[in-house]
């Protein structure tokens, strides 16, 4: 198995195994979005104006649960820096921690999220954009959060930084992802916001992880 | 990345002239000149917080130096990490096991993670582990954590060790093993740098006093 497979092979693991983040993060969301109905009534037309942002407000912050752990376990233990000297260097690092927790988090979201969108009536046609959305707009959460988590290395409540740092930065994919929806409940064409997330997935795919590895690196020395 | 820019120094020695390591600026770590060939060891000596540690990170490549010249087998560490990190192994005095694994798949993923697609769970033999193979971490004790550690020196096997305090919490049985595998590596044109208070007997070895200069 290929050094990166077996990274994420093992954060994936990790994620499942006791006090993991994976049935955590699902939980979480499923648990926010069975309140929003609770909190704000049970009125179909209201509630299905207001849930394509309250499905991905739940995801970004759901996200954000474990981005704390992302780095820290490994390196307060030592396997950080076995991870650097490996043949993955801090860039593969990054980027397959990076995947392994969007796989461990947000993939149980992604299946979760066309149950919560018709319980929260979301219109049948707005279904598809918000997977799209979902599909292209949760691997960003978490190439964003990579270098929060690596910037806050070491920090004591380091991860209410990392939400300060990072929430900021999950705006815009939050924007266009609620637009893809709305736009498709109005009848407009939604690709163009599909388009804007996929081309800002594209973008951190090639400027997170090495920003990511670079913040790593100043923690090693 | 392949192997990298070879600019100077024989086949498989550490060569380091006049390198400056700093952490802020609050620590500097000044190293005139250090050699090392095949089959040499290299004992660290010094009191708490001299730098050792330093020292070990900066041969490791983990840390930038800030002068000077530093080469293993040719190899910059400033040039290419990758290649010069496939020479070597740095063992850091924590031990980097988790305890929700077994040892046979802390083992396995050491290996592959580190590009060598083995089990070697012959290793564990190595450090007395055979028989605890299928038993999480965090039932270890201390000392057992620590020899789990050492096994990988075995599992994946390199050419430069560059190893902290080795034997702290080991007893006298892993010290022994330790000592053994040390010079099994040795004899087969192995380097091994070794921060140490003297637990390890180990014969013929250099001792480097931190802060003394040359070596």
């Amino acid at each position: 198995m290929s050094p990166g497979l077996e990274l994420i092979r093992w954060e994936l693991a990790q994620a499942f195994r006791a006090g993991g983040s994976g049935p955590m993060a699902v939980a979480f969301f499923a648990a926010v979005l069975t309140l929003v109905p609770l909190g704000i009534g049970p009125e179909p037309a209201l509630l299905g104006r207001i849930a394509p942002g309250m499905v991905w407000v739940a995801a970004a912050l759901a996200s954000l649960l474990s981005l704390e752990r992302l780095f820290q376990g490994d390196y307060e233990d030592g396997s950080l820096d076995a991870l650097a000297l490996s043949p993955l260097g801090l860039y593969g690092t990054a980027l397959a921690k990076a995947l392994a927790h969007w796989m461990a988090v947000a993939l149980p979201i992604l299946i979760a999220a066309p149950v919560f969108a018709t319980l929260l009536h979301i219109e049948p046609q707005g279904i598809a954009p918000l997977m799209i959305g979902l599909l292209l707009g949760t691997p960003l959460f978490f190439l964003i959060g990579a270098l929060g988590a690596a910037l806050t290395l070491g920090l004591r409540r380091g991860g209410l930084l990392i939400a300060l740092i990072v929430l900021p930065l999950y705006a815009p994919v939050v924007i266009f992802g609620v637009s893809a929806v709305e736009a498709a409940a109005t009848g407009a064409p939604s690709a163009p916001s599909l388009m804007i997330l996929g081309a800002l997935l594209l973008a951190a795919l090639v400027l997170a992880p090495p920003a990511t590895a670079a913040a790593l690196r100043l923690h090693l020395e | 990345m392949g192997t990298g820019l070879r600019t100077e120094g024989a086949t498989n020695t550490l060569d380091a002239r006049e390198v400056v390591a700093r952490r802020g600026d609050l620590f500097a770590l000044r190293l005139d000149a250090l050699s090392l060939a095949p089959g040499e060891a290299l004992m660290l000596a010094g009191p708490n917080g001299a730098g050792k540690s330093t020292l070990l990170r900066l041969l490791a490549g983990l840390l930038p130096r800030a002068e000077g010249q530093l080469a293993f087998d040719g190899l910059d560490p400033s040039n290419d990490i990758r290649a010069y990190a496939a020479r070597l192994q740095f063992m850091g005095h924590k031990d980097a096991v988790k305890n929700a694994f077994t040892v046979r798949e802390t083992l396995r993923h050491w290996t592959h993670v580190q590009g060598v697609a083995v089990d070697a769970v012959g290793a564990l033999a190595a450090f007395g582990l055979g028989a605890l193979a299928d038993l999480p971490v965090g039932y270890l004790s201390a000392g057992q954590r620590r020899r789990l550690a050492l096994a990988r020196l075995v599992a994946v096997p390199r050419s430069l060790w560059l190893l902290d305090e080795p034997a702290s919490s080991l007893d006298a049985e892993g010290r022994t093993a330790l000592a053994a595998v040390i010079a099994n590596h040795r004899r087969h044109g192995g380097l091994v740098v070794m921060a140490s208070h003297g637990e390890l007997a180990l014969p013929d070895t250099r001792v480097l006093t931190i802060g003394s200069g040359s070596a």
